[in-house]
């Protein structure tokens, strides 16, 4: 037996938007994410031609190189939308917070001696620009791309970014006793020490890459699949005794570069698999900057494990990852 | 000795801009180029004052929060089958009029936001603009959220991006937006961030969401609640933004008080639309268009420009002219409207006599003169079978793009005209705001899409009226013309007589 509570059955006159309907091919019910996502970009009748930019219209498929019949082919498997992307970091921020607080009540990072404080200092902390650096250009692609399905999900990626970025910078406020000492040398060190140029190199040349595309193939698979993983996974053998200590204070990290991960290569999957002239073209991008990346993050390995193994280890797996999208290297 | 514990401003700092560097392998120029052709100066971006502290963590909190309770109203909302609660089937053409003209403004601010968040050069700022890049994808989506369930039952609302980009009034909200985005980001930061955002969000946004409240629109009201704490945040980087540029160097003071005085202006004609609605199309009203203006512009508008006097700034140029047209716009605005009720995805009505009473009281010097006549002679018209309709296509302004059916200031018997020739050709204006606008960029606003141009060159299905609704996807005898005899209005009686039934 079940409770019943009666309520007034009023029938729809339609189950979603026209747009949504044609997209389903028919009046069904629609999801959120499909409501909240298809076809609220402009897509014609623009007015004025951006004073910055008067070569192309403020939403303009010619702003990359790639050619797509639909954007909205590109969907975001995990179906984010505003809340439901709140709400997932929410939650992952909680463990942020539990995992801090374990930390330091048990002043883990402290006992760990200077040396790996040291090197801490100037071998994770050091990734907060880069952080930053990525948070430009997922901006920029959420300004510059075209399609909602893509362009939405990233001013996510890019506060994500920014996030990681802030959760890096409260590991040095916990080594450097809330002063912000660590962050002052971490900042000098990405500056000058030789282990970050290649790595300060790389994201400053992928801000001035016109093309959008090829900025998220070298963002997702440059940046994020052969540096980040380089030092939060393959590097990891230069925390020592606080190797532990650090995979919880990056537990964010592990669990967003994988759930992340998953929406980008659908994007570039699905992209690169709409023609061979995008396949040639995304293939030859994401050769370049899994390459590129390589090269930028060997002094980086040395420096973290003493040798370029790191490197290679993100670069190949990058390329497998590659690979495994249907892209040819 | 121990160090030094950071205050939190500085702990603030060292999370946002202490992440921000000097490139060097690129030229700063080539990583930032679009915030030097508009010829403001910044001589020390470090001297920006942060509008409020949020790191992403108690962002992401404090907007899940938020979200969580919005998703919980607009739930129950559906199932308890709130739309048959509000005051009036007439009130749910509020709610298409904001779908289809306010939330594509929203994606406009929200991608807007993420070029200012990627391009000024301060990171400071870029971080606030990025978090509102946020919250206006975050409004329009729960906008869609809430509205979707309008959708299901009434007419007019499912076709909204379609109709955004294409019917003839919603180009005057598209094609302010499309200005202010066009223009580089430090004049879109004034007409958003500043104009549209600080001095007239009380203006547009809230009498939306009040009207929604009056006319017991639960889920629309609802939203609006869990919006306002993103608005205060909007606020306060208009306002920030604005003494920056000020403080930062005299020669900033002439283009921004031009910015100022366009961006005033062009926001005043969009909100004649927000007007009409407040005094004709609110079943239940809040309060009439010429007392908003006189509460948030007038009074509130005045204390800031008093307050912003010391940098030299001056009250929006035309702000006199404004306010007299508060008179009259929403009575001009509804007219238009009326005649071309055809054509319009939302319906309009004939005010009743109690409505006309309300609005002669309110307008007190100009309603009984000049108007009320014209309604009382249209519903005799109604009355005999001679509804009226203007079969004719408008000429639209150039700037603003309204049809031209405003006044004189100082003689409302008298529609305005002005005229500006460029290579040849002439363009028209409603107004000497409009025609400032367009003689300072002249090679902007030759670019407008007018709606009623584009047909006359065929660009918009057809030479006939149904080609051209066609075009629009407008459910011809649904989405238009009177709201009395509309399927709208035979949903609504229905519901209402089964409420009835049920009472007895
Ligand atoms: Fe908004
Ligand atoms: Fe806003
Ligand atoms: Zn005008």
């Amino acid at each position: 037996m079940s409770v019943q509570i009666k309520t007034i059955d009023l029938e729809p006159k339609r189950q979603t938007f026209g747009h949504i309907a044609r997209r389903l091919g028919g009046d069904k019910p629609a999801t959120r994410y499909q409501e909240a996502t298809l076809d609220v970009q402009a897509t014609a009748n623009f007015h004025y031609k951006p004073l910055w930019e008067p070569e192309y219209w403020l939403y303009d498929t010619r702003k990359t190189a790639v050619v797509m019949e639909d954007w909205y082919k590109p969907l975001d498997p995990r179906q984010f939308y505003y809340g439901t992307y709140n709400i997932a970091r929410a939650n992952m921020q909680q463990a942020v917070d539990r995992n801090f607080a374990f930390v330091e009540e048990r002043d883990l990072l402290g006992k760990a001696g200077e040396a790996v404080k040291a090197r801490l200092i100037s071998g994770l902390l050091p990734i907060r620009h880069l952080h930053w650096g990525s948070n430009m250009n997922m901006a920029e692609i959420c300004q510059r791309g075209y399609g909602t399905a893509v362009t939405a999900p990233c001013i996510f990626s890019a506060a994500d970014q920014l996030g990681m970025a802030q959760i890096v910078s409260r590991i040095g406020l916990v080594l450097d006793g809330q002063s912000g000492s660590s962050l002052d040398a971490a900042k000098e060190a990405w500056l000058t020490a030789p282990a970050w140029q290649g790595a300060r190199r790389l994201i400053e040349d992928s801000f001035v890459e016109r093309d959008w595309f090829r900025l998220f193939v070298a963002q997702t698979l440059g940046v994020n699949a052969v540096l980040l993983d380089l030092v939060y996974r393959h590097g990891e053998a230069a925390w020592g005794t606080a190797g532990l200590t650090v995979a919880m204070l990056t537990e964010f990290m592990a669990d967003w570069r994988a759930e992340e991960g998953k929406w980008s290569d659908v994007v570039v999957k699905t992209v690169a698999a709409e023609s061979p002239e995008n396949l040639a073209l995304v293939s030859q991008w994401a050769k370049e900057w899994i390459d590129r990346a390589e090269e930028a993050g060997r002094p980086l390995s040395v420096d973290l494990v003493g040798d370029e193994s790191a490197a290679t280890a993100a670069a190949d797996a990058a390329r497998t990852r590659a690979r495994g999208l249907g892209l040819t290297l | 000795m121990a160090p030094k514990k950071l205050g939190l401003k500085q702990r603030y700092a060292h999370m946002t801009r202490g992440l921000d560097w000097e490139t060097t392998y690129q030229p700063m120029d080539a990583v930032f180029p679009y915030d030097t052709f508009e010829g403001i100066k910044i001589k020390d971006w470090s001297a920006w004052e942060d509008p409020f502290r949020l790191t992403m963590d108690s962002y992401w909190k404090f907007q899940a929060e938020k979200e969580r309770k919005l998703y919980a109203v607009l739930d129950a909302f559906a199932q308890n089958n709130g739309q048959t609660g509000v005051s009036d089937g007439r009130y749910i053409n509020v709610v298409k009029l904001f779908l289809t003209g306010v939330s594509p403004l929203e994606y406009q601010a929200h991608r807007g936001f993420a070029f200012t968040g990627r391009h000024l050069r301060g990171a400071g700022p870029r971080i606030a603009c990025q978090m509102q890049s946020l919250d206006e994808l975050r409004h329009l989506q729960t906008q869609i959220h809430t509205i979707s369930h309008y959708n299901k039952f009434f007419d007019g609302i499912g076709e909204f991006p379609h109709m955004h980009d294409r019917v003839w009034y919603l180009s005057v909200p598209k094609s302010f937006f499309d200005d202010a985005r066009a223009a580089g980001p430090f004049e879109f930061m004034i007409a958003i961030g500043f104009a549209f955002e600080y001095l007239l969000t009380n203006l547009l946004f809230v009498p939306f969401m009040s009207g929604a409240a009056y006319n017991g629109d639960m889920s629309t009201v609802t939203f609006g609640f869990s919006a306002q704490s993103d608005e205060s945040r909007h606020m306060t980087l208009g306002i920030e933004v604005i003494k920056f540029l000020l403080e930062q160097h005299p020669d900033n003071l002439p283009i921004v008080q031009k910015w100022v005085d366009k961006w005033f202006w062009r926001g005043f004609r969009v909100l004649g639309l927000v007007a009409m609605m407040m005094d004709y199309m609110l079943p239940k009203k809040v309060m009439s268009w010429k007392e908003a203006w006189e509460i948030y512009f007038t009074e509130a508008g005045g204390s800031l420009f008093q307050d912003l006097e010391r940098y030299g700034l001056k009250v929006p140029k035309y702000a006199d002219v404004a306010t007299e047209a508060a008179e009259h716009i929403s009575h001009q605005n509804w007219a238009v409207f009326y005649q071309y009720s055809h054509a319009a995805a939302f319906h309009t009505w004939m005010p009743d006599k109690e409505h006309l009473d309300w609005l002669s009281e309110k307008y007190p010097n100009t309603f009984d003169k000049y108007y009320r006549p014209r309604w009382e002679m249209w519903a005799e018209m109604e009355k005999e079978g001679k509804r009226f309709y203007n079969p004719s296509l408008p000429q639209l302004c150039q700037v603003c793009q309204i049809p031209m059916a405003y006044t004189e200031p100082g003689d409302p018997t008298k529609i305005a005209f002005r005229c500006t020739e460029v290579a040849g050709e002439t363009y028209h204006f409603c107004s000497d705001g409009c025609k400032d606008i367009f003689d300072a960029e002249p090679e902007k606003y030759i670019q407008s899409w007018l709606p009623v141009h584009q047909i006359f060159q065929g660009n918009c299905g057809g030479a006939t009226v149904p080609d051209v609704l066609n075009w629009y996807r407008m459910n011809v005898g649904a989405d238009n013309m009177d709201y009395v005899g509309s399927p709208d209005d035979r949903l609504w009686s229905e519901w209402h007589a089964a409420k009835t039934r049920e009472a007895v």
